[in-house]
């Protein structure tokens, strides 16, 4: 577990580099969100940071293997204000997971709430643990 | 004998050249370059009425931040808390920082404190400050002496 009396030590956002011959076809910057991934019994929990975004700017795709997040903010312009001091940037998130063959791709459940977005995945009943029992031959 | 601060000049040239690029990039791109002196990250928005900050703190709890600002100093501070998971379950990865963070900036100018508003939607928090009344510039009219 991690302890909470240690204080917070983040590094600035990455940004995506696009692969060569690649462009963006939206005009501004894309990051890759910071995540954690854990596991319970039956299923892989993926936390990941998309501060900005909502339910409504998020998509979740999988394809084949690879299940890809990408969620869309657009930059906020405060009317009458003038940017003066920048510590950050806002731009879209894009990240994707290579999914193993024990998830069920159909049972993936996605919630957001203050910025983070939480991935259910839960393991195929398959593919959970199962005793093999040994007949004598 | 020897002189003091006796600097040869072509140092003192190539750092007159080093501040002048400085310069030319901070006005092409006044956005960039700014590292974050501790958590959160902030931007600044400023016009003569007052400013704006805001600051990405996702997953941290409207109820958990704390703004207070005192003379023309803000701060903010708060925690973030991890997901509370069962025992046998055991991280795969792990990238995101839990803890308290406490960061305080100074402000341009003095600020009205009774009508600072601070909201928070999506992890982002937005914090309007209005500019004090008696630090607003005030304009004074040359009047023609007769």
């Amino acid at each position: 577990m991690a302890d909470t009396t240690k204080s917070i030590q983040e590094m600035e956002k990455q940004e995506i580099t696009a692969p060569e011959d690649t462009e963006r076809t939206r005009d501004c910057q894309c990051f890759v969100p910071r995540a954690d991934i854990y596991e319970v019994d039956d299923q892989i929990v993926v936390v990941t940071d998309v501060p900005g975004a909502s339910e409504a700017s998020i998509e979740i795709t999988v394809e084949k293997n690879v299940l890809t997040i990408n969620a869309y903010v657009d930059p906020v312009k405060h009317e009458g204000y003038a940017l003066t001091w920048a510590e950050y940037e806002v731009g879209d998130y894009q990240r994707s997971f290579r999914l193993s063959e024990e998830i069920d791709r159909n049972k993936i459940e996605a919630t957001i709430k203050d910025g983070v977005l939480h991935l259910y995945m839960p393991k195929a009943k398959e593919a959970q643990a199962r005793k093999i029992s040994v007949k004598a031959g | 004998m020897y002189r003091r601060y006796r600097v040869p000049s072509v140092y003192r040239e190539m750092d007159r050249l080093q501040r002048e690029m400085n310069r030319l990039f901070e006005d092409t791109y006044p956005t960039r370059g700014h590292r974050a002196a501790g958590y959160p990250a902030m931007n600044v928005w400023t016009n003569d009425e007052g400013l704006i900050i805001t600051a990405e703190v996702p997953g941290v709890k409207p109820e958990d931040i704390d703004v207070s600002v005192v003379g023309d100093t803000l701060t903010l501070s708060g925690s973030r808390k991890p997901d509370e998971i069962q025992e046998d379950s055991r991280y795969h990865r792990q990238e995101r920082g839990y803890g308290d963070f406490t960061r305080s900036i100074q402000l341009p100018f003095l600020v009205n404190v009774k009508k600072v508003e601070a909201t928070f939607q999506n992890g982002v928090l937005n914090i309007s400050m209005p500019r004090a009344e008696e630090d607003k510039p005030k304009k004074i009219t040359v009047k023609a002496v007769a």
